[in-house]
């Protein structure tokens, strides 16, 4: 059972590592996509089949090629997609400050006792998770709605090219 | 030595492999490539035939492996394998006729740059075909569907730096998901109301008694019961693969492939899945017959449609340039045929003929492509000639192949078949009109193949590459040679005396002929239509041949109206571009009109409004309160230019600061004692 | 250790490789991609409490994680579209010089 989960999250792990040390772009973001993949796995040993399965559809689909699509619109040439290496300065100071963040959650959970709960894995059913959300949850889910069709128009109007200043964007 | 139906798995698995090898290989290793696709897809076929082996000892059951593939709310979603005599023939057939193919590619895409691509892009499609066959559940099958879909759409713009290639790729690719609509709402309706997608499942499969009797018990809207509207929905995706009448359009196009792809794909196997997914729902498809209240049979339409494309492809074929072309409305107009068998009710002999047809049109296209190789890619019929008598081999296979395709009596296996469907639709008694457009088609399917080989092969040549060709490799000539064999032979599977493959196929044990005599008049019939086919167009073409490749068609100077409408393939695409973009375009036009003027005019008014009221308020504001609060902003002023240095403008670090916020904060809080 | 505080400490892990990633690297995309990680392994915690907890009341956790994708789904499109912005204005989307803000 817990070998299962560590393997899985050796894996994630791994693949976000790794995904965040490469230089070349495109490999990250595959990286991230088995990092993702990763984490659905995850959640499907943990019985939650529903969220695994939009895990996949939202990250390892639609995410990732939101990514891909901005890194490819964002490079002028080929060798644009390496970026170059980073200061050493930031480096150190941001592995210094993730550390310092990573050592005080870990001793907080363990130094933490926690009631440990039910053995079996709870089932919940799409049909479950469906009356949850058109009757329970009804609202949030409307207001979700409002703000991911705003999201999506906000997005196009900050991508699109400003009418104004044309001869600044055609090359 | 038989397969039993929990390994079936492993024919398409082999090209799937093979796929994987030839996508990971370095562009350089296309020998690697090339040898494990031919590798895998004859391991493949000699697993389809250890697969024949065990159908064949029980024809009559269908042996099924099912398994959940996962649990969605309140049932499983199942999926499985499926052998019978139906799966086990298909598998053979397209494992052979692809092996051979393969082979034939190496030669024929010898000096391509992206060869290994393209034996990666065949195992590919190799795979998803053989799923779509040995799929014993329609979701399987539609997935398999979409991926053969899919690996057409690579291959057929697999020259994609020609602007022609790519846009046939693209519009094959959205003609046929017009019917796989189709496809997948009458899978999603049948899994509503069987709730199942399981072909056979020991009683509870879709197409078996219990769920068949529930289909046909429900009327749905037009007084027509369910089984049929959703054996209609089916039907949907089955006419755009397989290039029927009104979604033909693509099929033609999609000749600006290679010339294997065309075999492969647009002849022998992908065009054939929509007639072997419409034998596989038979017992869907007829099982209105019974019912007497209903306007129409859904097998009915299957019929017209079926007779409809045999004859319009036939016709189109006789006035096509292109080498490639004419074989691709034969291959419509065939594919006509077979549909119009199984809307008769004999899907026996459609599958006899799907069978007959994808050797001798696999030879016919290969045959083609051993031409085009030899010519220097010279495919338009009115600058070749003359060929017989440098390409031997060709030239004799591409005949057998023509004549079996023309169905010369007795000898070749186009004959039998083509007279199966016949008999069939001759017995048919809801309508004449079948059996009399696939009688003009015989006529018709003569004389156009007659003028291509004599168009070809004969008289002398007309253009320097012509002049010059010499014979392909024998990697080209071999495949060839055995297609040929196989055109001649398969015809004894199942002629009238012996009907060893339609028994099989409907699970009977008794094979001997009761049918010898039994219409032999409309056998005579259609051997003095054949000959009179191919009289008429050796009289045309063969007895005075082409002069110059520029010298008028005879036929054209005589109908030129009649040629010049068949020639532009009877104006579909300039008819669909009047009429499906044209409103498309309306329909775009109005919504722009509306969000223009109505809701714009809307929000305009409303913004209107709220600049008025914001020049009522700026007079109020500028002389009532304006000058108490200067004087509070500009100590205001003071203090944020005095904050705004700890905003230095760097994401970074705000990020770390709120990291080490965040550590003290836990700290303090884990340190400075619980409470 | 029990299971629930090893699904922790993995999440935890995760948390911080997004962290560092966002912290050490100028290319704005990485830094999304971190944050993205850091939203992931939020995530995961709703999960595991709602997985290990001794009554799990049904869904809850998994509403909980519908909703959070929903949103990290907008926040993506967003950023990524910013990064676009970005980039038209200053020919590169290095984060250190995306500070027209400073005061």
């Amino acid at each position: 059972m817990n070998a299962v989960l560590i393997v899985i999250a050796l894996v994630t792990l791994g693949a976000a590592a790794v995904a965040m040390t490469l230089r070349n772009l495109i490999h990250s973001a595959l990286l991230l996509i088995a990092s993702w993949a990763g984490v659905a796995a995850f959640y499907l040993w943990a019985g939650a089949e529903f969220v695994a399965f939009a895990e996949i559809l939202v990250y390892v689909g639609a995410v990732s090629m939101v990514v891909l699509f901005a890194v490819l619109l964002t490079r002028r040439s080929r060798a644009d997609l390496t970026v170059t290496p980073d200061s050493a300065g930031r480096a150190i100071s941001g592995f210094i400050a993730g550390g310092a963040v990573c050592g005080v959650l870990v001793g907080a959970i363990v130094a933490t006792p926690m009631g440990v709960g039910s053995s079996p894995t709870p089932t919940v059913t799409v049909k479950q998770i469906g009356v949850q959300l058109m009757g329970t949850h009804a609202a949030s889910l409307l207001i979700v709605g409002v703000l991911l069709t705003v999201a999506l128009l906000g997005a196009i109007v900050i991508a699109s090219a400003d009418r104004t200043d044309d001869s600044e964007d055609t090359p | 030595m038989g397969l039993s139906v929990q390994n079936l798995w492993l024919i398409p698995l082999l090209p799937l492999v093979a796929a994987a090898i030839g996508a990971l290989t370095p562009r350089t290793g296309r020998t690697l490539a090339a040898g494990a696709a031919i590798l895998a897809m004859s391991f493949s076929f000699l697993l389809s035939c250890g697969a024949l082996v065990t159908a064949l000892a029980n024809p009559a059951t269908h042996a099924t492996s099912n398994f959940a593939w996962f649990d969605l709310g309140m049932g499983a979603l199942r999926l499985g394998w499926l052998l019978d005599p139906l799966t086990a023939f298909m598998c053979v057939m397209v494992t052979f006729v692809g092996t051979l193919i393969f082979i034939f590619s190496t030669g024929y895409m010898h000096e391509d740059a992206n060869a290994k691509q393209f034996f990666c892009f065949l195992s590919l499609f190799a795979s998803a075909m053989l799923g779509v066959i040995v799929a014993n559940s329609l979701l399987l099958l539609f997935v398999s569907w979409e991926l053969v879909g899919l690996a057409s759409y690579l291959l057929i713009g697999f020259w994609f730096h020609k602007p022609e290639a790519a846009g046939a790729a693209k519009k094959a690719f959205i003609t046929t998901r017009i019917g796989d609509l189709g496809l997948l709402l009458g899978m999603l309706w049948l899994y509503d109301s069987t709730g199942s997608l399981l072909f056979y499942d020991g009683g509870h499969g879709v197409l078996e008694a219990g769920a068949l009797s529930a289909l046909t018990a429900h009327t749905a809207l037009g007084g027509f019961a369910l089984s049929t509207i959703i054996g209609l929905l089916i039907f949907c995706g089955a006419v755009g693969k397989s290039g029927q009448f009104p979604l033909h359009v693509w099929l033609p196009d999609a000749m600006e492939g290679p010339t294997p792809v065309s075999a492969l794909i647009h002849a022998a196997t992908m065009v054939a899945a929509g007639v072997f997914l419409i034998a596989r729902v038979y017992p869907l498809m007829s099982a209105d017959q019974a019912l007497a209240h209903v306007p129409f049979h859904a097998l009915t339409v299957v019929a017209f449609i079926g007779a409809i494309t045999a004859l319009m492809g036939a016709l189109i074929a006789v006035a096509q340039n292109d080498i490639k072309r004419i074989l691709a409305f034969s291959t419509v107009s065939q594919l006509g045929y077979m549909m119009l068998a199984i809307g008769v009710g004999s899907w026996v002999a459609a599958i006899f003929h799907l069978l007959t047809h994808a050797f001798f049109k696999a030879l016919l296209f290969l045959g083609a492509g051993s031409v085009i190789h030899a010519a220097h890619h010279e495919q338009d019929i009115r600058s070749l000639g003359g060929l017989r008598s440098h390409m031997k081999v060709t030239f004799a296979t591409f005949a057998i192949g023509m004549m079996a395709l023309a169905g010369v009596p007795f000898l070749f296996s186009g004959f039998w078949s083509k007279e199966g469907i016949l008999h069939a639709a001759h017995e048919w008694d809801v309508s004449r009109v079948p059996l009399l457009f696939g009688l003009a088609a015989v006529v018709l399917t003569a004389f156009y193949m007659t003028r291509l080989v004599a168009e070809t092969f004969f008289g002398k040549a007309r253009s320097h590459a012509s002049e010059h060709a010499h014979e392909s490799p024998a990697s080209m000539t071999l495949p060839l040679v055995v297609l040929a064999v196989c055109a001649i032979a398969l015809g004894f599977l199942g002629t009238p005396a012996f009907p060893w493959l339609q028994a099989k196929l409907l699970g009977e044990t008794e094979v001997l002929g009761h049918s010898l005599l039994a219409g032999s008049g409309l056998m005579m019939l259609s051997v003095v239509l054949v000959a009179l086919g191919l009289g008429t167009g050796w009289a045309i073409y063969g007895r005075v041949t082409r002069e110059k490749s520029t010298s008028p068609d005879p036929l054209a100077a005589r109908f030129p109206g009649v040629i010049a409408f068949l020639g532009a393939r009877m104006k579909f695409d300039e008819l669909y571009a009047a009429t499906v973009f044209k409103l498309n375009a309306a329909t775009a036009t109005f919504a722009d009109v509306l969000d223009r003027f109505v809701w714009d005019g809307a929000v305009r008014f409303l913004a209107r409004l709220g600049e008025f009221a914001g020049v009522v308020n700026r007079e109020a504001d500028e002389d009532g309160l304006n000058a108490g609060f200067d004087a509070g902003s500009e100590s205001l002023r003071g203090t944020g230019k005095a904050y705004s240095r700890a905003q230095t403008g760097d994401a970074h670090g705000y990020l770390r600061i709120i990291a080490i916020g965040f550590v003290v904060l836990v700290l303090i809080m884990m340190l400075g004692g619980n409470r | 250790m029990t299971a629930l505080q090893l699904c922790l400490v993995f999440s935890s892990a995760l948390f911080c490789v997004g962290l560092v990633g966002a912290l050490a690297r100028s290319n704005t995309i990485l830094v999304l991609l971190g944050i993205e990680l850091m939203l992931n392994a939020a995530n995961i915690n709703f999960i595991a409490f709602w997985r290990f907890s001794p009554s799990p009341a049904p869904a809850t956790g998994v509403m909980f994680v519908i909703f959070s994708i929903a949103v990290a789904a907008a926040e993506a499109a967003v950023g990524l579209a910013l990064v676009i912005a970005v980039y038209r204005h200053q020919k590169n989307i290095r984060l250190q010089e995306a500070n027209r803000l400073k005061g």
